[in-house]
């Protein structure tokens, strides 16, 4: 195909700042959040849907980035795990039980998960085990064994950590 | 992988998603909840010229209840009919199923008509369809027409659906207050698609069955629909032997193996959840 393409334009909020982007139609949300706007907590992994790395807010929905493709955000409001912090810059619940219950080793995973977890404990806020870790089964952690994860969330919900083996 | 270049098109109304369908012929692809698309496109295992997509078209998602039927938008999120009022009073099958469909991140963007018109064989809501009798709404050149669920999905990743046709809606039947569904499936990994799976459905009248619906996935090519164990079952009744009907539904099976499961395997399988499905779709109709 050596048709040319035209670039797309759109405007998008990212993290409370409104962006005109311009690439081309083919280029993946997950990519423009990484390289046109540099906000590279978003973490790449599979491309292709299956790992949850690139999970970010899409108008309050949490959504894998590299399923979508930036020409179709026009309009839209997007949450990167660099937005996820409170205003003051201190750590969100998520991001604080995440360190306190040692929900991350070498931390690729970790904004697939923070950003999964502050959606699903937004909706839910009483969550048993079993809804929480279903919550997590779309995000593949190699490092933690997940219990720290687990554990995470259970604080966030004001249960009382650990006590999980 | 990146996907290969394309044109991008976001039309706002049906008959333009048509038009431009029409105008790119075999170049062009409708993009739904992009959660099959996209992955298939970043692999290159699918090259499209033009892409069209449905997410800008006006009154494309919905769901509402009228005439015995409930009429689901195909651009319906999966998410919105798993979490909607009417679809867990009406259609409680396909409330029971959507829950299977990947993750909640899947199903926040995936759409009710995109899984419907991508007919894998393993998915859930094909079988829905099919063991339900829905009715499908499509949208072309000549305008609207309505497909049976019977005879719409033609092979793996293949329908009834022209080139140049969209699935605008797809309409269930409501059945009666005594009746029973589940969904049952095998699959490797929580969010995996399954290896083999069932819907079924039962209406009962005291202790006769009056209504039932036996659907497969996993199975072969296209879901399937177990007719002949859903006419054992009826005359039967509820207290029928549900072993017997499910080996019935499994018998006239031919799965072939795959890097999944032997063909053998999935035909065993398909007995057992058949029986599981049947089992508390009955206890379900009975409280
Ligand atoms: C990690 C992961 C796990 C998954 N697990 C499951 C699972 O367990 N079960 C399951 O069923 N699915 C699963 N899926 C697929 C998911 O359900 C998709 O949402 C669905 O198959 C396609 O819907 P979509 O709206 O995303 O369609 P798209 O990906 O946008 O489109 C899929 C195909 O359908 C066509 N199409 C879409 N809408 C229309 C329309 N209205 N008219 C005409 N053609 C149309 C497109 O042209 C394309 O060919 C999974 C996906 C991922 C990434
Ligand atoms: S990079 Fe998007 S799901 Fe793996
Ligand atoms: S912390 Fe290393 S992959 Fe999860």
């Amino acid at each position: 195909m050596s048709e040319t393409i035209s670039n797309v334009t759109v405007t998008i909020t990212v993290n409370g700042r409104q962006r005109d982007v311009t690439c081309e139609p083919r280029k993946l949300l997950s990519d423009v959040i990484r390289e046109e706007l540099v906000l590279t907590g978003t973490h790449v992994g599979c491309e292709h849907g299956a790992c949850g790395a690139c999970t970010v807010l899409v108008d309050g929905a949490a959504v894998r980035s590299c399923l979508l493709f930036a020409a179709q955000m026009d309009g839209a409001e997007i949450t990167t795990v660099e937005g996820i912090a409170n205003p003051d810059g201190s750590l969100s619940d998520v991001q604080e039980a995440m360190r306190d219950n040692h929900g991350l080793q070498c931390g690729f995973c970790t904004p697939g998960f923070v950003i999964t977890l502050t959606a699903f404990l937004r909706d839910h806020t009483d969550p048993t085990d079993d809804e929480i870790r279903e919550a997590i089964s779309g995000n593949l952690c190699r490092c933690t064994g997940y219990h720290g994860i687990v554990n995470a969330a259970r604080q966030v919900c004001g249960r009382a950590n650990g006590g999980e083996s | 992988m990146k996907p290969s270049k394309f044109h991008y098109h976001a039309p706002a109304t049906i008959g333009d998603a048509v038009g431009l369908l029409g105008a790119h012929a075999d170049e062009a692809k409708v993009l739904a909840g992009g959660q099959s698309l996209v992955p298939m496109m970043s692999l290159r295992l699918a090259t499209f010229g033009h892409l069209v997509d449905l997410n800008k078209v006006d009154g494309l998602a919905g769901i509402e209840r009228s005439n015995g039927h409930v009429r689901i938008g195909a651009l319906t999120r999966q998410a919105t009919a798993e979490h909607d009022t009417t679809v867990a009073s009406d259609v409680p099958m396909m409330a029971k199923a959507l829950p299977h469909i990947g993750h909640f991140q899947i199903r926040n963007r995936g759409t009710v008509g995109g899984s419907i018109a991508h007919a894998d064989p393993a998915s859930e809501l094909p079988a829905v369809a099919l063991a339900l009798d829905a009715t499908l709404e499509a949208a072309g050149p000549g305008g609207e027409r309505q497909i049976a669920a019977a005879d719409f999905f033609e092979g793996t990743w293949q329908t009834a659906l022209a080139e140049d046709e969209i699935l605008t809606a797809v309409r269930f039947p409501v059945w009666g207050a005594a009746s029973g569904f589940a969904v049952e499936e095998v699959a490797r990994r929580h969010g995996d698609f399954a290896i083999c799976g069932a819907v079924c459905g039962v209406e009962l009248d005291g202790d006769a069955i009056v209504r039932a619906a036996i659907g497969l996935f996993g199975v072969g090519p296209t879901p399937v629909r177990s007719t002949l164990a859903e006419q054992a079952l009826i005359a039967g009744g509820a207290g029928s032997d549900l072993a017997d009907i499910a080996r019935q539904a499994a018998d006239p099976l031919d799965p072939s193996d795959d890097i999944h499961a032997s063909g053998a395997y999935r035909k065993q399988i398909a007995a057992v959840v058949v029986r599981r499905a049947l089992t508390k779709a009955i206890e379900e109709a009975r409280s």
